[in-house]
C-alpha cells in the first residue's frame, strides 16, 4: 500500500522533478523504517490478538459486556454521573474561554507591540520593552498552560484543593485555556489592519480597538474554536474521572477494575450517549450561530 | 427541506428564529446554573488555607528540577516507546480507517455519477450497496465516541500490560475518526476525473487508486499526519492505565509527590511533542 501512495505523491504536479524524488524515497523510507522500528518496540502482535487464543479471550470479555445493567437504580446513578461529566466539560469549557480571553490582549502581538497600531507611537524604550516583557510574558504563560496535559493537571488540582468534579473543572479550564488562547491569538493576528487603523485614527485606544475591532471580527472564529474544544472536553472530562475528578470515568474504572462488566457496558453506552449529545449541540450551535 | 426557491429570495420573518436568541440565553442559563452546583465549582477552595499550602508544597516540589544522568537514562526507553506507539498507533488505524472509510464513502458506493447507470432501477442492488454504507458509517462512530483512554483500559484487560494495548487503543479510536474523515475528504472531492475514467471503461477500483485517491491524496495524507500529532500526546496519556510510555512514568512521579521530577517529565513530553509537530509540520507542507 506504501508503495502505491508513494507513487500517487510522485505523480502530483511537483517543483524539480529530481529533487523531489529524492525526498520522496528518503520520507518513504524514512516512514517505513519508523514504522518497522514501532512495530518491534511496541511488540505489536496482531497473530496473537487475532489468533484462535487471543480470539477467544476477546470474545469471552465481549460477551461477559451483554446485557448491560438497566436497572432503574443504576440507571439513575449513570444519569446523574453523565450530567455530572456534562457539568464538567461545560463548566472546564467556560473557564477556558475566560483565560483565553484574559491573555488574548497581551498574547496579541499586534495589540502588544509591533504593527500598524505601533507605527507612530512615541513611547519611549522603557515602555516599549515593557510591552514587549508583557506580550512574552502572556506567550509562556498559554504555553505552559498548553503544554501540561489535562490529567497532570487534573492530578496536581487533586492533590491542592481534593477529589470531585471541581479540580477536574480548573485542569479542563487551564490546559484548554492555553490552547484557545494560543489560536484566540493567532486569530487575531491574521485579521488585517485597516479598520483597525481607521479606528485608531478616530482616537479609539488599543482596549477599545480589540472591543470594537479585533472581537467582531474574529468572534465567530473564537465562537467556532470554543465549540470544538467544548467536543473535545467532554471526552477529557471522561479520562479526567481516572484519577479522581467524578464523573462517567471515575466509574469506568471502577467498573473495569471490579469486573462488573454489565454495568460497564451501560457506562460505555452512556458516554456514547454524552459525546454525541455534545457533538451534536456544537454542531447545531455552530450552524445557527455563524 | 429544501426551501423553495421564492423562500430563498426573500425569507420571512421566522417566529423560530427571532425567538432563538432568547431560548438559547435561558438554555445557556440553565446550564450555567446547573453546571456550577453539579460540577462543584467552589473558587473559594483554591485560596483556603489547606489548598494554599498544598499549592505551595507543590511549587516548591518542583525545583530543582530532576536533571540527573540517571534520570534521563532512565526516561529514554519510556519516552521512545511514546513515539513507537503512536505511530503503530497511526498505521493501525490508517488500517482500519482506510477500508471504512472507503466503503463510507457514498459517491464512491451509492449516489453520484458512478453509480447513476448502474443503479438505475436496480433497487435490490442499492440496497444491497446501503447495507455495508451503514455499517461503515455507523462503527467508526462508535469506536471514536469511546474515548482511546477507556479503550486503552479495556484492552490492558484483555492483552495485559505493555505498549500493545496503547497500540490498539490508539489505532481502534483513531481508526474511527481517519475513517469518518477519509469518507467526508473523498465525497468532497470533484467527480469529473473519475467519471472521465469510469468512461474509458475503468472498474471502480481502478477508479478509485487512479482517480479518487491520487487526487485526495494530499488531504489524506494531511489529516493522517494530523493525527499522529493528536496520538503522541494521547499515547502519553495512556500510559496512566498501564498501557507503557512516558505517562507511566508521570504518574508514578506524582503518585509518589516526585514533583521535581514531573517537571523534567513535562519538559520531555513537550520536547517529544513538539518534535512531531515539527516534523509532521514540515512533512505535511511539503505535500500541500
Amino acid at each position: 500500500m506504501a508503495a502505491r501512495t508513494g507513487s500517487g505523491v510522485l505523480g502530483l504536479p511537483p517543483g524539480p522533478r529530481g529533487r523531489l524524488r529524492g525526498t520522496t524515497l528518503l520520507v518513504w523510507g524514512g516512514t517505513a523504517g519508523l514504522i518497522l522500528w514501532s512495530w518491534h518496540g511496541t511488540r505489536f502482535d496482531p497473530i496473537a490478538l487475532l489468533g484462535a487464543g487471543g480470539r477467544a479471550e476477546i470474545l469471552a470479555y465481549a460477551r461477559n459486556l451483554f446485557p448491560p445493567d438497566l436497572a432503574s437504580a443504576f440507571l439513575a446513578k449513570v444519569l446523574y454521573w453523565s450530567l455530572e461529566t456534562f457539568a464538567m466539560s461545560f463548566m472546564g469549557t467556560l473557564l477556558s474561554v475566560a483565560i483565553a480571553l484574559l491573555l488574548v490582549f497581551p498574547a496579541t502581538r499586534t495589540l502588544a507591540f509591533s504593527g500598524v497600531l505601533f507605527e507612530r507611537d512615541e513611547a519611549g524604550r522603557p515602555i516599549r520593552i515593557l510591552r514587549i516583557g508583557l506580550f512574552l510574558g502572556a506567550r509562556v504563560v498559554l504555553n505552559i498552560l498548553r503544554t501540561v496535559p489535562h490529567i497532570v493537571w487534573a492530578l496536581i488540582f487533586v492533590f491542592a484543593v481534593g477529589l470531585g468534579p471541581f479540580p477536574g473543572v480548573l485542569a479542563l479550564g487551564l490546559h484548554t485555556g492555553g490552547v484557545l488562547g494560543k489560536l484566540f491569538a493567532e486569530a487575531a493576528e491574521d485579521i488585517e489592519t485597516q479598520p483597525l487603523e481607521a479606528l485608531q485614527a478616530t482616537g479609539a485606544s488599543r482596549l477599545q480597538i480589540l472591543v470594537y475591532g479585533i472581537l467582531p471580527r474574529v468572534a465567530p472564529q473564537l465562537l467556532a474554536y470554543s465549540l470544538y474544544r467544548w467536543e473535545v472536553n467532554i471526552r477529557e472530562a471522561i479520562i479526567l474521572g481516572y484519577v479522581g475528578a467524578g464523573g462517567l470515568g471515575q466509574q469506568i474504572q471502577i467498573a473495569i477494575s471490579l469486573f462488573l462488566e454489565n454495568k460497564l457496558l451501560t457506562l460505555i453506552l452512556a458516554i456514547y450517549a454524552m459525546v454525541t449529545l455534545v457533538d451534536y449541540l456544537s454542531a447545531f450551535l455552530r450552524r445557527r450561530l455563524l | 427541506m429544501d426551501p423553495s426557491p421564492s423562500a430563498a429570495t426573500f425569507p420571512r420573518p421566522d417566529r423560530t428564529r427571532a425567538l432563538f436568541p432568547g431560548l438559547l440565553s435561558l438554555c445557556w442559563l440553565i446550564a450555567f446554573v446547573g453546571s456550577w452546583h453539579l460540577a462543584q465549582v467552589e473558587p473559594g477552595l483554591l485560596f483556603q488555607a489547606e489548598s494554599r499550602r498544598n499549592m505551595a508544597k507543590f511549587i516548591a516540589g518542583m525545583f530543582p528540577p530532576e536533571l540527573s544522568g540517571d534520570f534521563f537514562r532512565l526516561l529514554v526507553g519510556p519516552a521512545l516507546e511514546t513515539i513507537q506507539i503512536s505511530v503503530m498507533g497511526t498505521v493501525l488505524a490508517i488500517a482500519i480507517g482506510l477500508p471504512l472509510g472507503l466503503l463510507g464513502t457514498a459517491s464512491l458506493t451509492i449516489t453520484g455519477v458512478l453509480n447513476e447507470f448502474e443503479l438505475a432501477g436496480a433497487p435490490a442492488r442499492r440496497a444491497a450497496r446501503i447495507v455495508p454504507y451503514a455499517c461503515a458509517r455507523g462503527l467508526p462512530s462508535t469506536f471514536r465516541c469511546i474515548p482511546e483512554f477507556v479503550w486503552a483500559f479495556m484492552f490492558v484487560r484483555a492483552v495485559g500490560l505493555g505498549p500493545f494495548p496503547g497500540v490498539l487503543a490508539i489505532g481502534v479510536a483513531y481508526g474511527g475518526m481517519l475513517g469518518k474523515v477519509y469518507s467526508e475528504i473523498l465525497e468532497n472531492q470533484g467527480m469529473r476525473g473519475s467519471e472521465a475514467l469510469q468512461a474509458t471503461g475503468a472498474t471502480r477500483w481502478k477508479v478509485l487508486c487512479y482517480g479518487l485517491i491520487p487526487q485526495a491524496l494530499p488531504q489524506l495524507v494531511s489529516y493522517t499526519l494530523y493525527r499522529w500529532e493528536c496520538a503522541v500526546r494521547a499515547s502519553a496519556i495512556l500510559g496512566f492505565v498501564g498501557a507503557g510510555g512516558l505517562g507511566q512514568q508521570i504518574e508514578l512521579s506524582m503518585r509518589m509527590f516526585n514533583f521535581h521530577e514531573v517537571v523534567t517529565l513535562v519538559l520531555l513530553l513537550f520536547l517529544l511533542v513538539a518534535t512531531v509537530d515539527f516534523l509532521s509540520g514540515t512533512l505535511r507542507k511539503a505535500i500541500a
